[in-house]
């Protein structure tokens, strides 16, 4: 056997064995999901037994001090127009970025870059106060605000980033013509940029969906909770109830992991940044 | 009719910039303000960051002499310490090693699975996992006859336990990032050099690191950002404890702010600016080389 061969099959193994190694403690949360208490006391690796059961699935759902059948209906419900509005909002920003010359511009941008860099922790007293003053707190709105906010400066600078790849010609064509810049802001850019925003949505959505810092501040009352809010929850007090808090685990992880697996190749696309290609 | 149309064009970015003033800047100048005045409104700087850090919170030097707690911002460095180097050496490795095995893109999205789930899921995996019990850790421990416990319930191993957990979680997200830099590497760069009569190590420190060195900025920017900020994965898995063995800045601020009953918003103002600081200063190389990479 050559050198060469040697080393294909050596990475071979060595690169399966990794994929098999991360993959366990997944394969053991949907053992342990999967299987009523008894068979699991002493390792979900042990098969002596097997009857897989949903039972785990519908008292997560069920729970009754953290029902994540609502928990995830909340999350969706904060999600989907917090993914949208930001999206709106930065991309006709990010254009006027790209392509008008105004004063100020790069001190603009270098602002955007430095307050994607921010934690959540410097906003979140000032904010916590807004909201209670704007009477906001502990509702879908005021949460739904922050995170558009939140969202805009990287929505901002992803997209300014691919709008300047795009020919300017097919722009400037329409503007002879005698298109209006919001025109076509809307009638050729948008259009064009239809993978961008796309994964700039994925990626928002991603976000939002995980997030659990700014639910934790803003969110109080039990039936409102989000997902992430209610994993805690479903843990137990005084013991640990593996069976459900793993089934819950994998409710909540379903979502993000879903979408990975149908856009993937968007997600990577926006995690990458459309620089690097 | 030019004035007019500037005056049109800058209405794109009214929007973006009334929001990000309003829920985005207005707090982080608003945390700033906090964190010098008392809980009364009065000036109070030093006053409060000398409080946040006698408190020994932050910065405990028994420590050293006793072992943990260190503090929340020793904990975030010893996180970076040890987490850093794992997840960016791990996940250059990966991506120059997968590149020739065949089902590489389903190992790739087996390890960047970590990547896509949210952070307080990762946390009870994390608990999960190391649990004394239910863990497979454990299992594999126990069988080769070695200790096992609970690796997240004890203070000289708890915060340890979860850096290297979190490893588990991150290494996907350099492996992708340096993935994707590799396949923009021409072949053309190696066909010579081999012409050349260079071996593979050779090429591979003379070429390909140099070449991914802009990746790895952002590589390792953005992973001190993340072990930075790093909040959820402690909340859940061992809320700082036990004894604060495990405690972190952000989640340092988050007691302060809503748990404590000396400390209040002030303080927690404090431990916010030192975060940002923090985080600001390690982000400054990767903003310089965007904003130098626009002026060219």
């Amino acid at each position: 056997m050559s050198r060469k061969t040697v080393y294909t099959i050596f990475i071979h193994i060595l690169g399966w064995s990794i994929a098999l190694i991360w993959i366990i403690p997944f394969f053991g949360v949907l053992m342990t999901a999967l299987r009523p208490l008894p068979e699991i006391i002493h390792g979900w690796w042990r098969f002596e037994s097997f009857t897989p059961s949903f039972a785990n699935f519908i008292e997560a759902w069920n729970h009754p001090t953290a029902a994540l059948g609502v928990g995830m209906r909340n999350s969706l419900a904060i999600a989907i127009p917090a993914t949208l509005s930001p999206i709106l909002v930065a991309s006709i920003a990010a254009y006027a970025l790209a392509r008008f010359r105004f004063r100020m511009r790069n001190l603009l941008f270098v602002a955007i870059v430095a307050l994607m860099t921010l934690p959540q922790q410097m906003i979140a007293l000032p904010i916590f106060r807004l909201m209670s003053d704007l009477r906001l707190l502990d509702t879908y709105l005021g949460l739904i605000i922050v995170h558009t906010a939140w969202g805009i400066p990287w929505i901002l600078f992803f997209l300014r980033n691919f709008f300047a790849t795009l020919p300017v010609e097919i722009e400037e064509a329409a503007r002879v013509d005698g298109a209006s810049d919001l025109r076509i802001f809307f009638r050729i850019v948008l259009p064009m940029s239809i993978p961008a925003l796309v994964s700039a949505a994925v990626l928002q959505f991603m976000w939002v969906w995980s997030d659990f810092f700014l639910a934790l501040i803003l969110m109080y009352t039990p039936s409102q909770l989000l997902a992430t809010q209610r994993i805690p929850l479903l843990r137990g007090q005084f013991h640990v109830d593996w069976g459900v808090l793993s089934a819950g685990t994998i409710l909540v992880m379903a979502v993000p992991v879903l979408v990975f697996a149908f856009l993937q190749r968007y997600y990577i696309k926006g995690m990458v940044g459309w620089s690097t290609k | 009719m030019n004035r007019l149309r500037n005056t049109r064009r800058s209405l794109f970015l009214v929007p973006a910039l009334a929001l990000l003033t309003a829920f985005v800047i207005y707090p982080v100048v608003n945390t700033v303000y906090l964190s010098f005045v008392s809980s009364e409104g009065a000036f109070n700087f030093p006053g409060n960051y000398i409080n946040v850090l006698s408190s020994r919170d932050i910065v405990d030097l028994r420590g050293f002499t006793r072992g943990f707690p260190f503090g929340a911002l020793i904990h975030n460095l010893i996180w970076i310490g040890i987490h850093l180097p794992l997840t960016t050496f791990l996940g250059l490795f990966l991506a120059v090693v997968l590149r020739n095995v065949k089902g590489s893109t389903f190992i790739k999205s087996t390890i960047f699975l970590g990547m896509v789930i949210p952070m307080i899921v990762g946390g009870v995996l994390l608990r999960f996992m190391f649990d004394k019990d239910a863990g497979i850790l454990n299992a594999f421990l126990g069988a080769v006859g070695l200790t096992t416990k609970s690796w997240t319930a004890y203070p000289d191993t708890a915060l340890l336990a979860l850096i290297f957990g979190s490893v588990w979680l991150w290494t996907g997200f350099s492996m992708v990032l340096y993935s994707a830099g590799l396949g923009t590497i021409p072949k053309e760069v190696y066909e010579a050099a081999r012409v050349d009569g260079a071996t593979p190590w050779r090429m591979f420190f003379k070429i390909t690191i140099p070449l991914l060195r802009p990746i790895t900025i952002v590589v390792i920017t953005m992973t001190v950002l993340w072990e930075l900020k790093i909040f959820d994965i402690v909340y859940v898995a061992t809320a700082g404890g036990p004894g604060r063995a495990s405690n972190v800045l952000a989640l340092q601020m988050y007691q302060y702010a809503f748990r404590s009953r000396i400390f209040g918003f002030n303080e927690a103002a404090v431990v916010s600016t030192l975060l940002m600081l923090i985080t600001l200063g390690v982000a400054v190389p990767m903003i310089v080389s965007i904003v130098r990479k626009e002026r060219r």
